[in-house]
């Protein structure tokens, strides 16, 4: 079996989308099998910033296999990254991860397409890989989309969503709010939920879904090392069992970054 | 033309036990070898040095459990582990099926619990155990026994009566007198000292104006500290006379020659396998490259050669 090892990607486009947010499409020269929800370890050219950059993947081409990634800076690393000039070479590993469950997702689609509906939202940075999920899964699909103030990719998600509704905090986009008070507007009732965001989201996103009992898929973001599930600094709470008490620690990076909405304890 | 273009002897001896190269991960940083299988062939390391256990399981600490730092990072995992018996059922005999040398690290908070688990593995297909005494990450016990030349011995010597396989104690850099804890250690019966474990560091978050790490402080470990842990094998080497594994911020096959010319006989691979998952396999390459560039017959002639007619000079 052959080994994988960190591979180089051409970058064919590297602009801002926002003054902290960026696009970048890597030329990866071969098409791997991605599930919506992975992420990839992009590396910094600076050996003293040593640790990989989890960023989700935005998008692939069926055809070539160019990933679409939304990075936002957060430090010297990002910030390194919107240096880089198109046909530069960048080192990255992946895809990494747990993504979304489409299978399982396709097979109810398959007894029930016409009622499938299915509700997929997302916060800041966590709005990227619901792009790709949202164009290879069918259904009804309604999209909920949170920004601060500027919102990046809603003419992406109208192509591939039958609804997309925009909520920001300052109100200069959709409506002044979060997703939280744009899932109060009407009655939803999907059969699934799919969602990526903030902590503070995501808790209000399960919570909404428990009481309501649809089942929902969270992808959860941690800071990490390795990105391929041995250092186990990126951990999260999961139940375990019935009892307070009965939780375990699970890794983002391997386990994740999606998981069962049920399983995930927020602290 | 020493060696006439022969592959060169990459083997090298612990306390009896050959190893077929000197390279081998850090525990902690490879888990039990099962992520990296994807990445690299297992066979080809020198041992494969399993992640921290305990008599039970342990949780760990909350996160975030790392920082990035110059050069270097900060973790404080605090030794999540899953217990010796769902390691045994599940680790061990993953290994089991590779044609590599198996060392345990051993995990504990008291004396007892080091025991037990030593106990537990007396049986087992295990070729070294590895007494880890040197976390700076949990609360009670683990470098409480690294720092303390007296606890060093009593550690070392009831662990050592309860080991089947040879003892490899793994040391502080946290400490005044390093030299004195080995010594300790290998009084008490200790087969070879592994060092250095991480150095115990913190980062604030200047935006949130608090500690980064929900432990507040974790262990430095990557290139930063690798001056500083070459040093203390330098200095061990010529003190004790048990074998040395060098442990701190290898990344580079050059790096790895450092610590055998220091003087030690193998060395361990931790945060590099972080940045690249090949990067044992590349040291490996690159020391055997040296050996036949340099007509070097074996790797063993080199270990402690840096000590050979240097002067010394203690500023």
């Amino acid at each position: 079996m052959e080994k994988k090892s960190i591979k180089k990607a051409r970058i064919l486009k590297n602009e801002a989308l926002t003054p902290k947010i960026y696009e970048m499409i890597l030329e990866t020269g071969k098409i791997s099998e991605t599930i919506p929800g992975q992420f990839i370890n992009l590396y910094c050219k600076d050996g003293s910033r040593l640790l990989p950059r989890p960023i989700s993947i935005c998008e692939v081409d069926e055809k070539s296999g160019n990933f679409r990634l939304i990075y936002k800076v957060l430090g010297k690393g990002t910030e390194e990254f919107t240096s880089l000039s198109i046909n530069e070479e960048i080192d990255y590993l992946g895809p990494l991860g747990s993504g979304f469950t489409l299978e399982t997702t396709d097979a109810a689609v398959k007894k029930n397409a016409e009622y499938k509906e299915i509700l997929i939202i997302g916060g800041g940075v966590g709005v990227p890989p619901l792009l790709e999920l949202s164009k290879r899964l069918k259904g009804k699909k309604r999209v909920l989309l949170g920004f601060e103030t500027e919102s990046i990719l809603v003419e992406d998600f109208k192509k591939v969503a039958a609804e997309v509704s925009v909520a920001t905090t300052t109100g200069t986009e959709g409506i002044k709010g979060t997703v939280m008070d744009l899932l109060e507007q009407r009655e939803y009732m999907p059969d699934q939920i799919y969602s990526c965001g903030p902590k503070g989201m995501l808790k209000a996103v399960q919570t909404w879904a428990r009481e309501r009992n649809i089942p929902s898929e969270l992808s959860l973001e941690e800071r990490m090392a390795c990105g391929i599930g041995a250092c186990l600094v990126c951990t999260c709470k999961t139940k375990e069992g019935p009892h307070e008490a009965d939780w375990n620690y699970q890794r983002v990076c391997k386990d994740g970054p999606v998981f069962n909405g049920e399983e995930v304890m927020f602290e | 033309m020493r060696n006439g273009g022969k592959r060169p002897d990459m083997a090298v001896k612990i306390s009896g036990v050959e190893l077929k190269n000197p390279v081998m991960p850090a525990s902690g940083t490879f888990g039990s070898g099962k992520e990296f299988d994807e990445y690299l062939d297992l066979n080809r390391l020198g041992m494969v040095v399993t992640k921290g256990v305990a008599d039970v399981p342990w949780k760990g600490n909350s996160t975030p459990r790392v920082a990035e730092t110059y050069g270097g990072m900060l973790n404080s995992v605090g030794l999540q582990n899953p217990g010796i018996h769902h390691f045994i059922r599940e680790d061990i005999l993953f290994l089991e099926g590779y044609d590599t040398k198996i060392m345990v690290n051993i995990a504990g908070r008291s004396i007892e619990e080091y025991v037990r688990v030593v106990r537990a593995l007396q049986n087992q297909p295990v070729d070294f155990l590895e007494l880890n005494i040197s976390c700076p990450n949990i609360k009670e016990g683990g470098v409480a026994f690294g720092t303390d030349v007296d606890m060093a011995y009593q550690v070392t010597k009831k662990v050592k009566e309860a080991a089947k396989q040879p003892l490899i104690v793994k040391l502080s850099p946290n400490v005044t007198d390093i030299v004195a804890v080995a010594k300790a250690c290998e009084a008490a019966g200790a087969d070879g000292i592994s060092l250095i474990n991480t150095l115990l560091g913190m980062k604030m978050d200047i935006k949130t104006r608090r500690p980064v790490l929900a432990n507040t402080f974790g262990g430095l470990s990557g290139p930063a500290i690798k001056p500083v842990a070459l040093r203390m094998v330098y200095q061990l080497a010529k003190e004790i006379n048990i074998p040395i594994i060098g442990i701190g911020g290898i990344a580079t096959w050059e790096d790895a020659l450092e610590f055998i010319l220091a003087g030690a006989t193998a060395v361990q691979v931790g945060t590099a396998n972080f940045r690249n998952p090949r990067a044992m396999i590349e040291i490996i390459e690159g020391l055997e490259s040296y050996l036949k560039e340099e007509n070097i017959d074996g790797i063993e002639e080199l270990i402690g050669a840096g000590h050979e007619s240097k002067e010394e000079n203690p500023c």
